[in-house]
């Protein structure tokens, strides 16, 4: 009996001390900043708040990846001091938020078409026929539609086995996005969301989950992130863009589809650029930030920190830490665009000096 | 003193748990108020149509019902075969014996591997298989998981059945091997009608195993959700719809997937209570 005492005691001191040493932490630093929102940049943010935290050591950034939803949630109930979504709002969600709302892009990324299939090292694809393949018309790899835009390749007489996300996802949303865009056939039977009524294949949960099940079976293919498929070194299909050029997904073509007349507020989709070089599925992914930073008991100091943060994940130096981890960097025109639109995020009357 | 404080911890003990269930109970009818309200309880159960896109969306719970049956069933048709060899060779042919002894650690062993190193295993070594006997294109499916699932629950169901092989009394044996049996007809006509109840209770557990069973059928069942056309098609069962949908999900889509976790505790439990009704019928013979 006295050890268990002895036991609880010992787990007792051991928490305390804990939180001791948590509150030292906080106690030295001057702001702390709290976010919510999109899955797909949270092993980006993970490290690029780190560095950031290193570099300021008075303030604390803290990153909640609950889903894009979420984050705007979060945000409209002013529960956190920026929001990160896949999706820029739309005028009627902007219009709903309690205060003016600018969208800072972070970093791109791109949904690729990942597949396996023995003796094909190059596979060329088309989004109608991506519609084609996903809504069960295109059932053999032989198919005469898919030799027709790749000459030169002996394909299998093999089943097609299209692989898709069971679980929602922004992936398929932006995948069935494009895919609406450019197949009337499929905007009218599929449409586009996050999680879709499917036609024909298999599924299987998470980016990891896909990408298990088209590495392991012979001719699967399945829409992935760019971040998660770059890394893992997949066979991915080049696609053909606007313009008509069969695009890889590398993180230059990835961010080329920026490179397109943006608007001042940024909010632009992207998908099926019109730049030649642009791979045709490619994104922004935002963090979203009140225009006027004097709200709720927010001080000074923390509208600085947060400008201060957003001015350093687009800098050089946090655009170097995406590309590390396969995640394409904005554009020169995307950067000086959001650099533009910060000057215009404001404390109350005041004007925010970045500190950095 | 010390007995009396005893009897107040296990009563309270008793207590807390038959409070959790209720407040499981409760939770679940609640959260499912929603779509039952949207549907009626039997529009939800009889619907084969699953669309979460926000525009035409319709939940139904009935394609992931068929799916259950169809991969719980099966994967105890293929474990029945096994399953009695084995509690016939330790409960009579072997039982005492230093290979039944072994047999019995191994079968358990079985019962203790975590779900999802069977799935891992259906994965990589089974699936294969599947696609060389020409099953289906990709491997997954009601098949794969049934068979995954079937080694999964053998050790349920021998295990329970050896004891009521053991229980059948040694007179009636004796007997029939006096009238001239022999130890096929002993065991035809006498061990197997004798524990025929328990061993049934024993498959009928098994079965409320498999029903439930999540991890190992999420990675190979193919989780589509329409209603599987036979064997060699994919489809979802009701356990492995809620793993995949649960995270996302939020409205109406959240409250039909804790329906279909209602509808599966409703199953199970009954499941359980004709288990028990056939043993205590056992009990009284």
């Amino acid at each position: 009996m006295q050890r268990i005492y002895l036991f609880i005691l010992l787990v007792v001191l051991l928490i305390s001390c804990n939180n001791n040493s948590a509150h030292v932490h906080s106690g030295s630093s001057e702001a702390t900043l709290s976010g919510a929102g999109a899955t797909f940049p949270y092993p980006f943010y993970n490290i690029v708040f780190r560095d950031y935290m290193r570099l300021n050591g008075k303030v604390t950034v803290n990153y909640g990846a609950i889903g894009s939803g979420g984050g705007i949630r979060s945000l409209r109930d002013r529960s956190v001091d920026f929001g990160a979504s896949d999706a820029f709002l739309n005028n009627k969600e902007i219009a709903s938020m309690s205060g003016e709302v600018i969208h800072i892009p972070t970093c791109m990324g791109a949904v690729v078409m990942a597949y396996t299939l023995e003796g094909v090292d190059s596979l060329r694809l088309t989004g109608p026929l991506i519609a084609d393949i996903y809504l069960g018309k295109i059932r053999k790899w032989n198919d005469s539609r898919l030799k027709a835009v790749n000459p030169g390749v002996s394909f299998p007489d093999l089943d097609i086995t299209p692989v898709y996300r069971s679980d929602g996802s922004g992936t398929t949303y932006n995948f069935s996005e494009y895919l609406s865009i450019v197949s009337p056939e499929w905007n009218t039977i599929m449409g586009k969301g996050k999680a879709l009524k499917w036609e024909a294949g298999i599924a299987a949960k998470g980016n990891p989950g896909v990408a298990g099940i088209v590495q392991q079976t012979e001719g699967a293919i399945g829409y992935i992130g760019s971040e998660y498929a770059l890394t893992l070194k997949l066979p991915v299909a080049k696609l053909k863009n606007r313009v008509g050029n069969y695009v890889d997904a590398t993180l230059e073509t990835i961010s080329a589809a920026a490179n397109v007349e943006l608007p001042d507020d940024i909010r632009a989709t992207i998908t099926d650029s019109d730049d030649p070089g642009a791979y045709p599925i490619s994104l922004f992914t935002w963090i979203l930030v009140y225009k006027d930073q004097q709200y709720g008991n927010r001080t000074k100091k923390e509208a600085e920190a947060l400008v201060s943060l957003l001015d350093y994940i687009i800098s050089d130096e946090g655009q170097k830490v995406a590309v590390q981890i396969n995640y394409a960097p904005l554009s020169i025109q995307a950067v000086e665009k959001t650099r533009k639109l910060m000057e215009e995020i404001h404390y109350g009357e005041e004007v925010i000096n970045v500190p950095m | 003193m010390k007995d009396k404080i005893f009897r107040i911890l296990l009563f309270a003990a008793a207590l807390a748990i038959l409070f959790l269930s209720a407040g499981i109970i409760y939770a679940l009818v609640n959260r499912s108020l929603e779509v039952f309200g949207e549907y009626g309880i039997w529009g939800f159960v009889a619907n084969a149509e699953w669309d979460p896109r926000p525009v035409t969306e319709e939940y139904g719970a009935f394609s992931f019902i068929m799916g259950t049956f169809y991969t719980a069933f099966f994967s105890l048709l293929l474990c029945i075969p096994f399953a009695l060899s084995v509690a016939l060779l330790n409960g009579e042919y072997f039982r005492g014996s230093k290979l039944s002894s072994f047999v019995r650690s191994i079968v358990d062993l079985l019962a203790g591997i975590p779900s999802i190193v069977y799935g891992l295993w259906g994965f990589y070594t089974v699936r294969p298989i599947i696609i060389e006997m020409g099953i289906n294109a990709q491997g997954f499916g009601i098949f794969l998981s049934s068979v995954v699932l079937a080694i999964m629950i053998i050790p349920y169901a021998s295990s329970l059945s050896t004891e009521f092989l053991s229980m059948v009394p040694n007179k009636l044996k004796e007997g029939a091997y006096s009238l001239g049996a022999t130890r096929l007809e002993v065991v035809r006509h006498i061990n197997l009608p004798t524990a025929a109840s328990g061993i049934l209770a024993s498959f009928i557990l098994a079965l409320g195993r498999a029903l439930g069973e999540t991890m190992a059928v999420t990675m190979l069942i193919g989780n589509t959700n329409k209603i599987p056309q036979g064997l060699r098609d994919t489809g979802n069962t009701m356990a492995s719809v809620i793993a995949n949908q649960f995270g996302e999900a939020d409205g109406l889509k959240l409250s039909a997937l804790i329906a279909i976790g209602l509808l599966l505790f409703i199953i199970t439990a009954l499941i359980n209570l004709v288990a028990k009704m056939v043993m205590k019928k056992l009990a009284r013979v």
